[in-house]
């Protein structure tokens, strides 16, 4: 019986009156992959963007490695090791990949301005250990290639796994993936899926992601929340999931 | 702690010919421009060029830098930089006033210092206020300081008019008060502030203003340190900007005086930065170039076509509609400013198999 | 107190006439999205063809309507040759264009039209009136009466017909008016027309108050912080907005200047609207983005 690492305790949510999230408790076990899946509009978003601080929960509370909070502030939930990825592009579309994936390191830098300013020695050596850091997540991600591309230069699959590398590069100990295959072909999905599978068995993270493709879900989770109007109409292995027919009511019926 | 000491020498030893070349070949044009600048032009340059064209080029590309490093990379933009000047020219005066025996760089870099830490105070709203409403919180710092500095005879010594002569400038017992000293003092000021600059701005801080640039929120959420990189970013735009107003009041104008540092002060950097490059190092100095240059162009062409007769009036609004125009169309056609459009320009020189 | 009174009267009929050119901002921002940084300079175009055109011997009637054509005909200049170009570009590029404008505006103007000040004469004669125990000046009374009745009307136009409705939807959710079919462009176009118009009623007015000369164009300095207050987007928050910061600043020039040793008015207003961010970041009546990831 593994603890779990996340827990959702009747979180509610609501924006000028219109309920996003309707007392929703669930739990992910340290170690898995947890889809959550649901029309769009069923609050998925809204229920990572509480997980890590860019919302605050108007009931309900979320408990993270053992510690309950209500509101955390989005860098206080990344330095804790909540790692995540955006439905829209948020990369920093101006600077290279390197860049962007080092951006992923800052919270664990331990300089500051004056050294950064100086060169100073403190300075030097941390900057070289997080380039080799970033190497390897970039080379792991095989994304060599694009190394020293501006990101709003590459396609979006590419700038997809550069957000994947930038999250991944901090070693989350939970990672939260917001349709990272959005857009993408059968090819670049399957590859994606393979990275999402590799980070969390070689590097241990536990991920929950939004996804809407069904046929990935089956086969890359082993844990499925199902959401419909901010509500939850269904819990627990995608086998069991896909048979409860309020699911299949409310959206595995309606998308072939 | 013992790897620190072995860190330089190991860089060194890694140099190889084959990794140092790059850095050679890099570090070149810039060899080549300081050589020029620090020895070609005092040779050959006459009193005219360094009063009329190069102090004024150098000590405005310096406030451009500083805004730039503020708003073309951490993306906080500001019409505050006649403020921090003034602060900078005004701290600098006072210390020379009443602690004569700072030297000069060290009167000049606290001078700096102050209006860093004034900037920051202006920019504190940053950390709950984004954009237009931003602009209007350095407007409020642009109006409030240059009122200060005006009402209070305390920063002007108690001067009876509202422009003070500036001390003699003494360096190590050498008198700069010569214009080919006044501009070795602005430019090697100039070339210290824009090396830490550019290092600064490769930096992880400078990651921490461009991800804040680009994308604010996602940067709160992978746990950039966004309100202290806003309050970096201030401090450093103001303090590069202070030492900037310092040297004009000093080594330009002879004078400390308010009125130099006034709301068209911080319109005329901003304009730097967006004809030169935002976000671009480079940028900031040839925008300056520009913008210093263009006005003297412009009476030249002007008085040359209607015989010396040209309204000085006149003079002027041509110049504010051709740098309006140009804002407009460098907005429209290339946002990254001259330096992209000179980068390509390179880039097309220097491979010509390609048409 | 009856001199605390002529002070607040004085300064709350300023401040319907600060209010009539922030409403010139608020018009343009909401439908698209642009902080228009020339519109001070619009307000001294149109004073400046105003008075050029009476100097010429026209009569107030006629010299009004064409300064009008010219003033909508400028707008829709603006809208086509500067703004579309730059459509989708983040806020501060706008900005910065329409900064670049004012200076563009400003030189043809003076270079066409001369620098020297002018007097403008609508017909209003300055003398004080007596309302009860204090003095108001007639001109201000006037002046605010026709700013407010543009106000009011503005107001109307914008919330009860078809224009205004879009102009609503469009700041909603422009891809959603859009898709309903509504003429982005068009909608522009007109925006920029009323914004020409708004222009010469400032520039009559604050031009009469205070001779037309380029200082007109420091009109725009004073409107900024009555947007701060008031909200970039709310036609209402212009007006309190505009209210309160006219209030302030004379009460402030009379009761706080001499404290500190000074006249105050440049920057009292801005300082105060910084106090007022600082408590409601997107003003009194604007409407705090969701942040959106």
């Amino acid at each position: 019986m593994t603890r779990p690492l996340l827990e959702l305790r009747d979180v509610s949510l609501s924006f000028k009156g219109v309920k996003a999230l309707n007392a929703l408790s669930f739990a992910v076990d340290q170690g898995e992959i947890c889809a959550l899946i649901g029309p769009n509009g069923a609050g998925k978003s809204s229920l990572l963007n509480i997980i890590n601080g860019v919302y605050r929960a108007q009931a309900g509370e979320v408990v993270f490695a053992g510690e309950p909070f209500r509101r955390i502030r989005p860098g206080e939930a990344a330095r804790r090791g909540i790692g995540r990825t955006f439905q829209h592009n948020a990369l920093f579309s101006r600077l290279s990949v390197t860049d962007n994936v080092l951006a992923g390191l800052i919270r664990h830098s331990r300089t500051r301005f004056v050294e950064h300013a100086f060169g100073l020695p403190r300075d030097r050596a941390e900057e070289r250990d997080f380039q080799t850091r970033a190497e390897e997540v970039i080379e792991h991600l095989e994304l060599s290639p694009f190394r020293d591309s501006v990101v709003s230069t590459l396609s979006y699959g590419v700038q997809k796994r550069v957000d994947l590398a930038r999250a991944l590069v901090g070693r989350p100990s939970l990672l939260l993936l917001d349709e990272p295959m959005a857009g993408m072909n059968q090819d670049e999905k399957r590859e994606m899926s393979r990275f999402i599978r590799e980070a969390n068995e070689r590097l241990g993270a536990t991920v929950v992601l939004i996804e809407h493709d069904i046929g990935v879900v089956m086969n890359l989770a082993r844990h499925v929340v199902v959401l419909d109007y901010g509500r939850k109409i269904g819990d627990g292995a995608p086998e069991v999931v896909r048979k409860n027919p309020e699911v299949i009511a409310a959206y595995l019926g309606a998308v072939h | 702690m013992s790897s620190i000491g072995s860190d330089a020498a190991s860089d060194f030893i890694a140099a190889t010919p084959d990794a140092l070349w790059p850095r050679v070949r890099r570090a070149l044009p810039i060899a080549a421009l300081l050589a020029a600048a620090f020895v070609g032009a005092p040779a050959v340059g006459d009193d005219y060029w360094f009063n009329a064209i190069l102090i004024p080029f150098l000590i405005m590309a310096l406030a451009g830098l500083g805004l730039n490093l503020l708003m073309g990379y951490a993306g906080q933009a500001s019409l505050g930089t006649g403020a921090f000047m003034a602060t900078g020219a005004y701290a600098t005066y006072n210390l020379m006033l009443r602690l004569p025996e700072l030297p000069l760089p060290a009167s000049l870099a606290l001078g700096g210092v102050i209006a860093g830490a004034v900037a920051v105070v202006v920019g504190l709203p940053s950390l709950r206020i984004k954009g237009f409403y931003l602009i209007a919180t350095t407007l409020a710092a642009q109006f409030l300081l240059e009122w200060t500095f005006n009402q209070y005879g305390w920063f002007s010594n108690y001067s009876t008019s509202s422009s003070i002569s500036a001390p003699r400038l003494v360096f190590l017992g050498y008198d700069l008060s010569s214009p080919v000293a006044r501009y070795l003092l602005t430019l090697t000021t100039a070339t210290v502030v824009t090396l830490v600059a550019a290092r600064l701005v490769r930096s992880q801080t400078g990651r921490i203003w461009t991800a804040i640039r680009d994308m604010d929120t996602a940067a709160a959420v992978i746990g950039v340190p966004v309100a202290r990189g806003k309050l970096t970013a201030f401090f450093a735009g103001g303090f590069i900007c202070g030492v900037a107003g310092a040297l004009w009041a000093f080594a330009y104008l002879g004078t400390v005086d308010a009125r130099s540092f006034d709301l068209d002060r911080s319109f005329q950097a901003m304009f730097i930065i967006i004809i030169g490059g935002m976000g671009s190092i480079a940028g900031s100095f040839i925008g300056a170039a520009f913008v210093v240059l263009l006005p003297i162009l412009l009476s030249r062409v002007a008085g040359a076509a209607f015989g010396g007769a040209v309204d000085a009036g006149q003079l002027e609004n041509l110049q504010n509609v051709v740098f309006g125009a140009l804002i407009i169309v460098f907005l429209i056609k290339e946002p990254q400013g001259l330096a992209a459009l000179l980068a390509r320009l390179g880039r097309r020189l220097s491979s010509p198999s390609r048409r | 107190m009856d001199f605390f009174l002529e002070t607040l009267v004085g300064g709350l009929l300023a401040g319907v006439m600060y209010a009539l050119v922030a409403i010139g901002f608020v018009l343009i921002y909401k439908a698209s999205g642009v902080f228009n940084f020339a519109q001070g300079s619009m307000v001294l175009c149109a004073a400046l063809t105003f008075v050029t055109l009476r100097d010429k011997g026209l009569d107030f009637w006629s010299a009004g309507l064409v300064t009008l054509v010219v003033m909508v005909a400028l707008g829709v200049a603006i809208e086509r040759v500067v703004l579309r170009p730059l459509v989708n570009q983040p806020q501060i590029t706008l900005f910065m264009a329409t900064l670049g404008l004012s200076f563009v505006i400003e030189g043809v103007a003076q270079i066409l039209m001369g620098a020297s000040v002018h007097e403008l004469d609508l017909g209003v004669v300055d003398v004080p009136v007596e309302v009860g125990p204090i003095q108001i000046s007639q001109f201000d009374l006037v002046a605010a009466g026709v700013a407010g009745a543009l106000v009011i009307g503005l107001s109307i136009f914008f919330s009860a017909t078809r224009i205004g409705v879009s102009l609503r939807a469009i700041a909603d959710d422009p891809q959603a008016a859009l898709s309903i079919g509504i003429r982005l462009q068009t909608l522009w176009r007109i925006v920029w027309g009323v914004a020409g118009f708004v222009a010469l009623v400032a520039g009559l007015l604050w031009g009469a108050r205070q001779g037309v000369q380029f200082s007109l164009t420091f009109v725009v300095l004073k409107a900024l912080p009555v947007l701060l207050i008031g909200g970039f987007t709310s036609i209402a928050g212009a007006i309190v907005g505009g209210l309160i910061v006219g209030a302030a600043d004379s009460l402030a020039e009379i009761y706080i200047g001499p404290l500190l040793g000074g006249s105050v008015s440049t920057w009292f207003a801005y300082v105060l609207a910084v106090v007022f961010l600082l408590i409601r970041p997107a003003g009194l009546f604007g409407e705090r983005a969701i942040e959106r990831v």
